[in-house]
């Protein structure tokens, strides 16, 4: 009964701990190839327009609503016990150490993630990866690497500009829509916002944007079975990437935060 | 040149490469035939080390490829150029950026030099006026050449061609068959193909081997393997359905 119980125990963690196994050996192989020569300059440059620039439209959006419906519900909220003064604060507060990091991360998995997958993830079936390998190039540095790296400066880049916009957003409804004072507003978000409510959410997004990148290019750079394949390497990829991020989430606001 | 000794390779549960044994001489061109599934590709793919085996090994130039770290292994695939089934072109690049993708990237030959290079490689092929398309603008046949192209562009001293002629039009098919007879004769490279299209086997092998089972069970010219006495070479080469070699997954 017990050894049962335990030859079904693993077979049942066989294959995540297999995954976690390969995905933290292309961790290994990445950072190795971060610090060895030469720099593929012109692919993490690609790479940074394709996860930054390129993400910016769909982040300005979600950060302008998120800090604008943050505004409405919390001042209605806070109306009930005379405390609307302090919107400004809330939401600078939420956007900064939480919402900022956390959503960005999420969009830009849903957008590049998914694109990362979806790419390496054909370049496997159709034998683009090979051939890198057999002209002497070894593909994590020449494909994973960029991606990594773009995903670990881009993410925070975003995340400082959804900080801003979501702030904006919640001073448009609080101070335009819903008629507070303006010098109110601003005040509550200088006086209790302090530097290491930003830099932690920074920190965050560094993490998220690692994560997300090595996660998908593993998804991409693993893929087998053809076009259903790259299909299940996206969906994979954004899936695992998206909980790794929420749940990584509250274990560095522990740790940051403390 | 290259010499593969008792190779083993199992993916889970199936075995596919059951000890293989095989030399190829330089200059030399080496046909492996097999059916569908019977790990021609595999074995390619240990020769340039994309696969490691289970056990055995592979020697290439006297160096093993088992005992070599990166580096190593980056300076040995510097000898070779490989055609892949389905061209395996980059899609993000133009015809002559894959074909110029070694060159830019292990010499300092500034851009439009590369680019000379490329076309004039392209011309070997038979191509012309392509270099600024797109793979994914040009036809199968098309595509293929592009890909030896750009396994010739280093000027590789053995070639590999994973199925050269499948999914061609019998008449590209020959043109293929003749190009790779070219390459041979033109760059003195050591080839080895690996196909289940017999005709274009008698016509570029100096030797044929036939991978059966994930061993190989007969080595010849194309003539001692098109007139064997064995009954599962005489199936294959004779194109029949019934005969020993069983069809997986089909009853009669």
């Amino acid at each position: 009964m017990l050894i049962k119980l335990i030859e079904y125990f693993g077979a049942v963690m066989e294959k995540p701990l297999m995954g976690l196994g390969r995905i933290m050996l292309l961790l290994g192989s990445t950072l190795k190839g971060i610090v060895r020569p030469p720099v593929e300059l012109r692919n993490i440059v690609n790479q940074m327009l394709q996860i930054g620039v390129n993400s910016l439209p769909v982040v300005l959006v979600t950060a302008v609503f998120t800090g604008m419906v943050l505004a409405l519900q919390s001042y209605t909220g806070f109306k009930r016990f005379g405390a609307e003064g302090l919107v400004g604060s809330v939401v600078a507060l939420s956007m900064t150490r939480e919402l900022g990091p956390v959503l960005t991360a999420l969009i830009v998995t849903g957008r590049a993630g998914a694109a990362m997958a979806a790419e390496l993830g054909t370049m496997r079936v159709t034998e683009q990866i090979d051939a890198l390998e057999t002209l002497a190039t070894n593909p994590v540095k020449y494909l994973v690497v960029p991606r990594f790296l773009s995903g670990m400066i881009m993410l925070p880049a975003l995340t400082a500009v959804t900080d801003i916009i979501g702030i904006l957003g919640g001073y448009f409804v609080t101070v335009m829509l819903l008629g507070s004072s303006s010098t109110t507003y601003l005040r509550a978000t200088w006086d209790y916002l302090e530097l290491q409510d930003i830099y932690s959410g920074l920190v965050k997004a560094c993490f998220f944007g690692a994560a997300f990148a090595l996660i998908s290019s593993y998804k991409g750079f693993y893929t087998s079975g053809g076009a259903e394949g790259v299909g299940r390497a996206t969906t994979g990829a954004v899936v695992y990437s998206s909980m790794t991020i929420l749940i990584s989430d509250y274990f560095l606001s522990v740790w940051l935060f403390k | 040149m290259i010499e593969l000794r008792d190779l083993h390779k199992s993916f889970n549960a199936h075995y596919v490469l059951r000890g293989v044994n095989l030399k190829v001489k330089k200059g030399e061109s080496l046909v492996v035939i097999g059916g569908s599934g019977s790990g021609k590709s595999v074995l390619l793919k240990h020769i340039i080390g994309l696969l490691k085996p289970d056990q055995g090994t592979i020697f290439v130039d006297s160096s093993d490829l088992s005992l070599l770290d990166e580096e190593g292994l980056k300076e040995i695939r510097r000898k070779f150029g490989m055609l892949f089934q389905s061209s395996a072109l980059f899609d993000s690049m133009t015809v002559w950026e894959n074909v110029g993708f070694g060159l830019k990237r292990h010499t300092h030959m500034p851009d439009d030099e590369i680019k000379e290079v490329a076309v004039q490689k392209l011309k070997m092929v038979g191509l012309m006026g392509v270099a600024d398309e797109m793979p994914s603008e040009l036809s199968g046949g098309m595509r293929k050449r592009v890909g030896l192209a750009r396994a010739i562009a280093m000027n590789p001293e053995i070639l590999l061609y994973d199925e050269p002629t499948t999914g061609l039009d019998p008449i590209m098919a020959d043109a293929i068959n003749d190009l790779i007879i070219k390459m041979r004769e033109e760059l003195n490279v050591t080839s080895v193909t690996i196909t289940h299209d017999m005709k274009s086997a008698y016509k570029i092998a100096d030797t044929i081997a036939m991978l059966y089972n994930g061993v190989i069970i007969a080595t010849g010219t194309s003539g001692e393997i098109q007139n064997s006495a064995d009954p599962v070479v005489r199936q294959f080469v004779e194109g029949r359905a019934e005969g020993p070699i069983k069809l997986e997954g089909i009853n009669r």
